[in-house]
């Protein structure tokens, strides 16, 4: 925790979101599209680097799988392209396009053995004899099937199939592996196996992959950037600690990870990068260089980890009263919920230590909430609906 | 005592569905001419039967027509129920709704409607009228037979194969053909079935010239039952049972291979 900087000041300085379009192998282009009236994809555009891992991250229904299936050439866009290494693949058909998807039901032949699943794509690009062997060994090892190469996919496992699937797409050498959903059908513990085997994998290969899922913890652990996702748009693309530490908007702090939210009012700007913001019965000073005007209604956000609990009233930070609902225990961390005097009810997330005093709260007694100073983020109030 | 009286239930249902099949077998080989008693063992009936050109040729007749009939409504069929599943057409609702109103439809109302077709444009009846009608009666089975497997499918197998480089006809021919072997042989043993027992419709659209096994069996029971013909009903379980066993064969090979999931 004491090694968490604030990413802000840095991003806005030379925003790393844009990367620059030279180097990427991927370029999706104001893409939009409907199905029958519904728009399942509104104006997206997103730019992916040689070998860089994507995840799309969003809620059921915001359109991710059409997304993919869009760059795959399943589907075709109502507006705007697909370039491939700066080539417009638009009106390819998928057959044609050095981009291959492992679908979230695998979808592996169950007409044929685990080899011949393998070699179906190289064999239609013509290889044959030695080197088809070859490379089909070589794949199958790199997913560790190779011993099982003869079974068919009915005789194998859900996560064995999930890495045939994967053998079977990365053996083309597409120049971008699109994965549906690859790991939500396995069960917690093979899914973090498969996690640490798919980035290994990404990182021998040097493909680009884009990953789909609605796990939060997966993205931001797997990926180098991640996409979120709202309702056909996109609501910010950034690097895992971008989305988590400076969310764009008030749906993406909420999405990704716990937060605490202060409603207030701004006062007026200190400077540049400083805003006076009334939360409740008191004035806080915040950092912030958005263009927020006075009177605005804003959000201070707070993740469970940034928030303090003390007794000490000497320290000159600000705080709010409030009184302990609930502790728990878990391993390493102890979380507690405090219900503010104002309303609210907090989350705060403590690294255990035993020797602290500031452990041995009960349940109902009365603490002062406080949160490290740079740590907060404030995000113009949106419709409380969303 | 529940024991032997479901065993008693099940002995019932055996020799209820099975004793007439004996009994024609056992007389097939009855040296008495009515089958009235056991007279004893004889293969004299099999050489009547085989020296019955009448006989042998309608069932030579039957047996074309049924190869025939099964075989091009396997393929009409698969390929009808390809493009039901693939595609999304304006009137595909209706084409699969005037399939299945034929299979509803009672025979009799087909044979007449099919009869009045062929007089009307023309067609000798014969074999050509007697395939067509044939091939339209299978039709709505095997499109059924294919659709249901094709259904079973996960839809994205043939994304999949697209997606790794797959034209259309190598689709078909290397993914879906294959994964429809056991609902093709299902549909064509089906076909042939249904084409070789037809009595109604072949009655109606079958002319002098051409005449089908059903239907000489029907005209020589009109005066009694000929033990030439029980041998050749004999012969016709024999071979339908040696289809059974392919077609069980064929299904747990695949099973072997874990293909049912
Ligand atoms: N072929 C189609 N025809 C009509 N509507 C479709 C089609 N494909 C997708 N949709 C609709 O588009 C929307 C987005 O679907 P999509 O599958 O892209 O969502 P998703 O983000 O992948 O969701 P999930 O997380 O549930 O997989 C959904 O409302 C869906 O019903
Ligand atoms: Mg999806």
């Amino acid at each position: 925790m004491t090694g968490k900087r604030r990413l802000h000041q840095q991003i806005s300085a030379h925003n790393p979101g844009k990367i620059a379009v030279s180097d990427s192998v991927l370029s999706i282009r104001g893409l939009s599209k409907a199905f029958g009236g519904l728009k399942v994809l509104t104006d997206i555009s997103l730019e992916v680097s040689q070998g860089e891992f994507i995840t799309l991250l969003g809620p059921s229904g915001c359109g991710k799988t059409t997304l993919l299936r869009l760059v795959a050439g399943f589907e075709k866009p109502d507006r705007g392209s697909v370039y491939l290494d700066g080539v417009d693949i638009s009106s390819l058909p998928p057959e044609k396009r050095q981009v291959n998807t492992v679908f979230q039901s695998y979808a592996l032949f169950p007409h044929m053995t685990v080899a011949a699943n393998v070699a179906f794509g190289l064999e239609l690009k013509g290889f044959r004899g030695r080197e088809l062997n070859d490379r089909v060994n070589q794949a199958l090892d790199q997913v560790r099937m190779r011993e099982l190469a003869d079974r068919y996919p009915g005789r194998l496992s859900g996560g064995q199939q999930q890495r045939v699937a994967i053998a079977r797409a990365v053996v083309n050498t597409p120049r971008v592996l699109l994965l549906d959903e690859p790991l939500s059908a396995l069960d917690a513990r093979l899914r973090r196996d498969m996690q640490i085997e798919l980035k290994r994998l990404q990182r021998e290969l040097g493909i680009a992959f884009i990953l789909v899922t609605h796990d939060q913890d997966e993205a931001l652990s797997m990926s180098d950037r991640v996409v979120v996702m709202q309702d056909s748009r996109i609501a910010q693309i950034g690097t895992p600690r971008e989305v988590y530490e400076d969310p764009a908007n008030l749906y993406v702090a909420r999405f990704i990870g716990d937060i605490n939210l202060f409603p207030g009012t701004v006062i007026g700007r200190n400077g540049k990068n400083e805003l006076q913001v009334q939360i409740f019965d008191r004035r806080v000073l915040a950092r912030s260089d958005k263009a927020l005007q006075p009177g605005q209604l804003v959000q201070l956000l707070l993740r469970p980890e940034d928030l303090r609990l003390t007794e000490d009233a000497a320290e000159k930070v600000p705080f709010f009263w409030g009184s302990i609902m609930e502790r728990s225990y878990r391993g390493s961390t102890l979380d507690t919920t405090i219900h503010l005097d104002a309303g609210p009810v907090v989350r705060a997330c403590e690294f255990f230590d035993e020797d602290d005093p500031d452990f041995d709260y009960r349940v109902g007694e009365r603490v002062k909430v406080s949160w490290v100073q740079g740590w907060e983020v404030v995000l113009p109030d949106e419709d409380p609906t969303h | 005592m529940r024991k032997s009286l479901r065993l008693l239930f099940f002995c019932g249902i055996f020799l209820y569905l099975y004793v007439p099949i004996a009994i024609l077998i056992i007389n097939a080989f009855n040296l008495n001419r009515y089958g009235l008693r056991w007279d004893g063992f004889t293969l004299k009936w099999f050489t009547a039967m085989a020296a019955n050109p009448g006989l042998m040729e309608a069932t030579r007749h039957s047996l074309t027509i049924a190869i025939c009939a099964a075989s091009a409504a396997t393929a009409i069929g698969c390929l009808a129920a390809i493009g039901f599943t693939r595609y999304r057409f304006v009137g595909r609702r209706i084409l699969q709704g005037t399939l299945m109103t034929l299979m509803m439809a009672p025979d009799i109302i087909l044979a007449i409607s099919l009869l009045v077709l062929f007089v009307g444009i023309g067609i000798a009846l014969g074999f050509w009228s007697l395939l067509l009608s044939h091939i339209t009666f299978c039709l709505p089975f095997t499109v059924m037979t294919v659709t249901a497997r094709l259904q079973g499918f996960d839809r994205f197998l043939l994304d999949a194969a697209r997606d790794l480089g797959a034209s259309e006809g190598q689709l078909l021919r290397r993914v879906v053909l294959p994964l429809l072997r056991p609902a093709l042989l299902s549909s064509w043993l089906l076909s042939f079935t249904l084409s070789l027992d037809d009595v109604i419709v072949s009655s109606f659209v079958t002319g002098p010239s051409y005449d089908v096994l059903p239907l000489k069996i029907f005209s020589m029971v009109k005066v009694g039952v000929k033990p030439e013909v029980n041998a050749l009903a004999t012969l016709m379980v024999a071979l339908s049972l040696v289809l059974v066993v392919i077609s069980q064969l064929l299904v747990k090979e695949r099973d072997k291979n874990g293909k049912n999931k």
